[in-house]
């Protein structure tokens, strides 16, 4: 399943790489430590966060991630943004809480 | 790998710049990709070297950040002039850290950092002396060579 699905099923907001939400999700990872989702998060995963610094996006590079979802109506910082943009990384934003989120990506990802 | 093909590189790291975190482990994780080094190793490599590179950022005035591949192994070396670490025992355990707010308010400073090093080497060595620094020593091995 790609990304532009999930977006489209939960009506998430691109804030940028909007380019690459045809990229394949291949599961996800839910964190707001860094060390956690380096340590274990994996390649084509989603990654759904709290976290608005602009260190996420060096996170999800290295670890060669899908995307990243904010959720609880956070917005990414300016340099987030520019950074991602940058590296061609979906950021997208929701209102929505993590809980939900996982919750139906989950099952999104299970009826695929 | 010939021994031609032997290669490695050196970087500086400047203590409290938050901002770059992340941008040596990228250039070293580009630079074995680019010579075709095994993707588990260059994954290993990389959560080794943003551990470091962060801990010098969080805890240190300057560091260096050293990287080898021969045919056997990628060596990862970091070394920093800081605060060095009192007790390596309890910063070796999970979830023991003494990071400030600033720290944790970007997600780092779990007390993951020091163990995640260990967890992706294949050999580890550290040495701290208080007040004056921290070096550590990471070997990844290059398995089917």
């Amino acid at each position: 399943m790609d990304l532009k699905v999930i977006q489209a099923e939960l009506g998430l907001t691109p804030q940028c790489g909007a380019e690459r939400l045809d990229a394949e999700v291949t599961g996800g990872y839910a964190g707001d430590l860094l060390s956690d989702v380096m340590a274990n998060s994996a390649k084509g995963q989603v990654w759904v966060t709290r976290q608005v610094h602009q260190n996420i996006v060096a996170v999800a590079t290295l670890k060669e991630l899908s995307g990243i979802i904010i959720v609880q109506g956070a917005m990414p910082d300016k340099d987030t943004v520019a950074k991602a943009e940058k590296e061609v990384l979906p950021v997208l934003t929701t209102s929505l809480s993590a809980f939900e989120v996982v919750g139906r990506i989950h099952s999104l990802l299970r009826k695929a | 790998m010939s021994s031609e093909d032997e290669f490695g590189g050196s970087y500086t790291v400047r203590g409290r710049d938050f901002i770059d975190a992340g941008l040596i482990s990228s250039q070293i994780k580009k630079l074995l990709k680019d010579r075709g080094i095994p993707e588990d190793v260059v994954r290993k490599v990389a959560v080794v070297t943003f551990e470091a590179e962060v801990n010098i950022i969080s805890y240190a005035e300057i560091g260096t950040i050293n990287f080898h591949v021969d045919d056997k192994a990628v060596t990862i070396e970091a070394m920093d002039k800081g605060q060095g670490i009192p007790n390596i025992d309890l910063a070796l355990q999970e979830g023991y850290s003494t990071a400030d707010d600033t720290i944790r308010d970007m997600g780092f400073g779990a007390g993951m950092g020091l163990p995640n090093i260990k967890k992706f080497s294949d050999e580890f060595e550290i040495i701290s002396i208080v007040g004056k620094g921290t070096t550590l020593k990471s070997v990844i091995k290059i398995v089917g060579t």
